[in-house]
């Protein structure tokens, strides 16, 4: 255990530098981003990631934000476990009829202000599973959505450049 | 792979229900094709695969799972699905189907009882604590022991095999590689080794070899974070940040070499969808260098750590004969002595020609699923030079050619997580007219009920990170 703690203080970080926030997401949330609640937040936010039926192809790139290369909690954002911790709802998949209600009991949990960041293909309007007799189509057909992110999946450095717009929108002093 | 499908009266598939329940045979799937049920099994001595067909009057066919429980919840889904009735079934209970579709079932669900002085029920999910997909579990308890553990799955199921039909065989692939996200290579390999049986063609060897390693390069990639992961839950947090770091190091190669850190639409009916680019080779070579140097200081971290050991050791066993009952595949059926592997038997292209090892341990408690990760992890490092090494030049690809007649193909592929199953039927104009995907996880999940029991609440993160099964694979 010695051997890897000192090569982790000896060899520098591997953490990258940040990439600049998406301006297509940053017009989308100057739309929607609140001013009162831009005041109240400051530059922190919580996220509670629910999966609606996704692949899990996203889940898996959205753990890779907590990795040394990306490390998200440099930025004040940070994973909670509740929904009633949280700032962000980061939504991914087709949202399944099975998990609609349990998607519109989440977003009732989190308390105002709040944002939800729609992840991937498929949250954005169905994806590959459009049309089927089992989704609903978008995270937007249930709840509001302020951003979405797209890809398939989105990579780390994409979820990074569209939650680094988030972080900009909701600190901007009105 | 093809094996003939046979129609079968009552009696000979009453017959093969008991091959399955007196452990002469395992099932490897049951799956609704109205007014038809189909059953593969496999004689793991053999390799010998059988598909049986039972055709259904009046939409009702003899269960298997009566005498058989690892096809139970399979004939729920079939029920869900295709409304085909499991006669003599003990679980009349709908899966899949939660009263949310069109003209579904009623919404009420009653979980089997749980009765006793001190016993108290303990709700999780379908929205879980962490970042992980949605399913239900009811625990059991009296105090911190868990009695029982019941799942309910079915939330993110998304009528992938209806979303197939009348589909061409590229749209298909796609949709295959979706189906669990973290296996989408063995998804597109096994989709497009079902299509290629069926339309009796063969992909070029320089195809095969990408596809393996393809799939060499998903399997350290899932067991890196996976290992990572299972130590976190015993919060032993360094042993998480090293595998991340190496896990990123494994899908930043895979951008490397085929511009896609998860290797999504690049396997595909007849070959793959694009060769490896010409940087793409000394990016994984570099990456087996470091995975070389790294790796087994981890191991040694992780075997070395007295508190770890407390976690892992003698928690979540699976017995043995569960594991053989239920056809478990993967490292839960390796853990506890299962030797299956399809890479090696039934086996297919291009393993054949490759040298490698199927770890195999007995102990089947979170350890021996730790364990046997890490010894794949290292067997997969060996595959990958020796696909590098032996790289066949020549066509990625060769066209699909259907002769206006109908035909099916089947394939058995192993993910990182077990063996996928694919069952393809095409029509005569090469569209799919049905497609079954079989995730490992529908003979896994029922094991993890067993696992947990008699063990205390808080080891139920790291029994079930120890199987990581899959959701979306299992809800389809």
């Amino acid at each position: 255990m010695r051997r890897t703690l000192f090569e982790s203080l000896t060899r520098g970080p591997l953490t990258e530098p940040p990439p600049a926030p998406d301006q297509a997401a940053l017009a989308e949330l100057a739309r929607s981003v609140d001013r009162a609640a831009r005041t109240r937040l400051g530059r922190s936010l919580s996220i509670r990631e629910v999966d609606a039926g996704s692949c899990n192809g996203c889940e898996l790139e959205i753990h890779a934000l907590n990795n040394a290369f990306y490390d998200l909690e440099r930025f004040g954002l940070h994973f909670v476990a509740s929904p009633r911790h949280a700032d962000v709802l980061l939504v991914t998949g087709p949202v399944t009829s099975n998990m609609r209600e349990a998607l519109l009991r989440t977003y009732t949990a989190t308390p105002d202000p709040k944002w939800v960041v729609a992840v991937g293909a498929c949250a954005a309007d169905g994806g590959l599973f459009a049309r089927s007799y089992a989704v609903t189509g978008g995270v937007k057909d249930v709840i509001p959505v302020d951003l979405h992110i797209r890809g398939c999946p989105p990579s780390p450095t994409d979820l990074l450049k569209g939650l680094l717009a988030l972080l900009q929108a909701a600190s901007r002093r009105g | 792979m093809n094996p003939t499908r046979t129609v079968v009266t009552e009696e000979t598939w009453r017959q093969a229900t008991a091959r399955l329940a007196a452990g002469n045979a395992t099932l490897l799937g049951l799956w609704g094709d109205a007014p038809d049920v189909h059953m593969a099994l496999i004689d793991e001595r053999s390799g010998d695969m059988t598909l049986l067909t039972y055709v259904c009057s009046n939409g009702k066919y003899p269960s298997v799972g009566a005498k058989h429980p690892a096809a139970l919840r399979l004939e729920r889904a079939i029920r869900d699905l295709h409304k085909l009735d499991a006669e003599g079934s003990p679980d009349a209970r709908p899966w899949l189907d939660h009263g949310t579709w069109k003209g579904g079932a009623p919404a009420s669900y009653q979980f089997l009882p749980a009765e006793g002085e001190g016993l108290h029920q303990i709700p999780v999910g379908p929205v879980h604590a962490g970042i992980i997909e949605p399913g239900h579990f009811r625990f059991t308890a009296n105090g911190e022991h868990v009695v029982r553990l019941e799942q309910r799955l079915g939330y993110v199921h998304k009528g992938i095999e209806r979303l197939m039909n009348g589909r061409t065989l590229a749209e298909g692939a796609k949709l295959a590689g979706r189906t669990s996200g973290d296996s989408t290579v063995a998804y597109a390999f096994a989709f497009a080794q079902a299509a290629e049986a069926a339309l009796k063609i063969a992909a070029p060897p320089r195809a095969t070899h990408l596809r393996a390693l393809m799939a060499e390069l998903e399997r350290m990639a899932n067991h890196f974070g996976d290992v990572g992961a299972i130590c976190n839950d015993a919060s032993f947090t360094l042993m998480h940040a090293q595998t991340g770091i190496l896990r990123e190091r494994t899908l930043r190669a895979a951008q490397a070499c085929f511009g896609h850190r998860l290797m999504m639409d690049c396997i595909v009916p007849g070959g793959v969808a694009r060769d490896i680019a010409p940087a793409g080779e000394a990016s994984v070579r570099a990456l087996l260098v470091e995975a070389r140097k790294i790796f087994p200081r981890l191991v040694e971290l992780y075997d070395n750590t007295a508190s770890l050991q407390d976690r892992t050791v003698t928690t979540g066993i699976v017995r043995g004969d569960y594991v053989r009952q239920f056809g478990a595949g993967g490292y839960v059926g390796r853990a506890s002595g299962r030797a299956f592997d399809a890479r090696r038997s039934p086996g297919y292209a291009p393993y054949r020609d490759l040298e490698f090892e199927v770890p195999v341990l007995d102990a089947g408690d979170v350890n021996a699923r730790v364990w046997i990760r890490i010894r794949e992890v290292e067997q997969s490092i060996s595959l990958i030079e020796q696909l590098l090494d032996r790289l066949p030049q020549g066509e990625t690809i060769v066209p699909l050619e259907c002769d206006g007649r109908d035909c099916e193909g089947m394939a058995l592929v192993e993910a990182f997580r077990g063996d996928v199953l694919v069952w393809l039927r095409l029509d005569g104009e090469g569209r799919i007219a049905r497609c079954h995907l079989r995730d490992a996880s529908w003979f896994q999940w029922p094991l993890l009920e067993a696992a947990i029991e008699d063990n205390i609440v808080a080891d139920f993160p790291l029994c079930n990170k120890s199987f990581n099964c899959s959701y979306s694979g299992h809800d389809l």
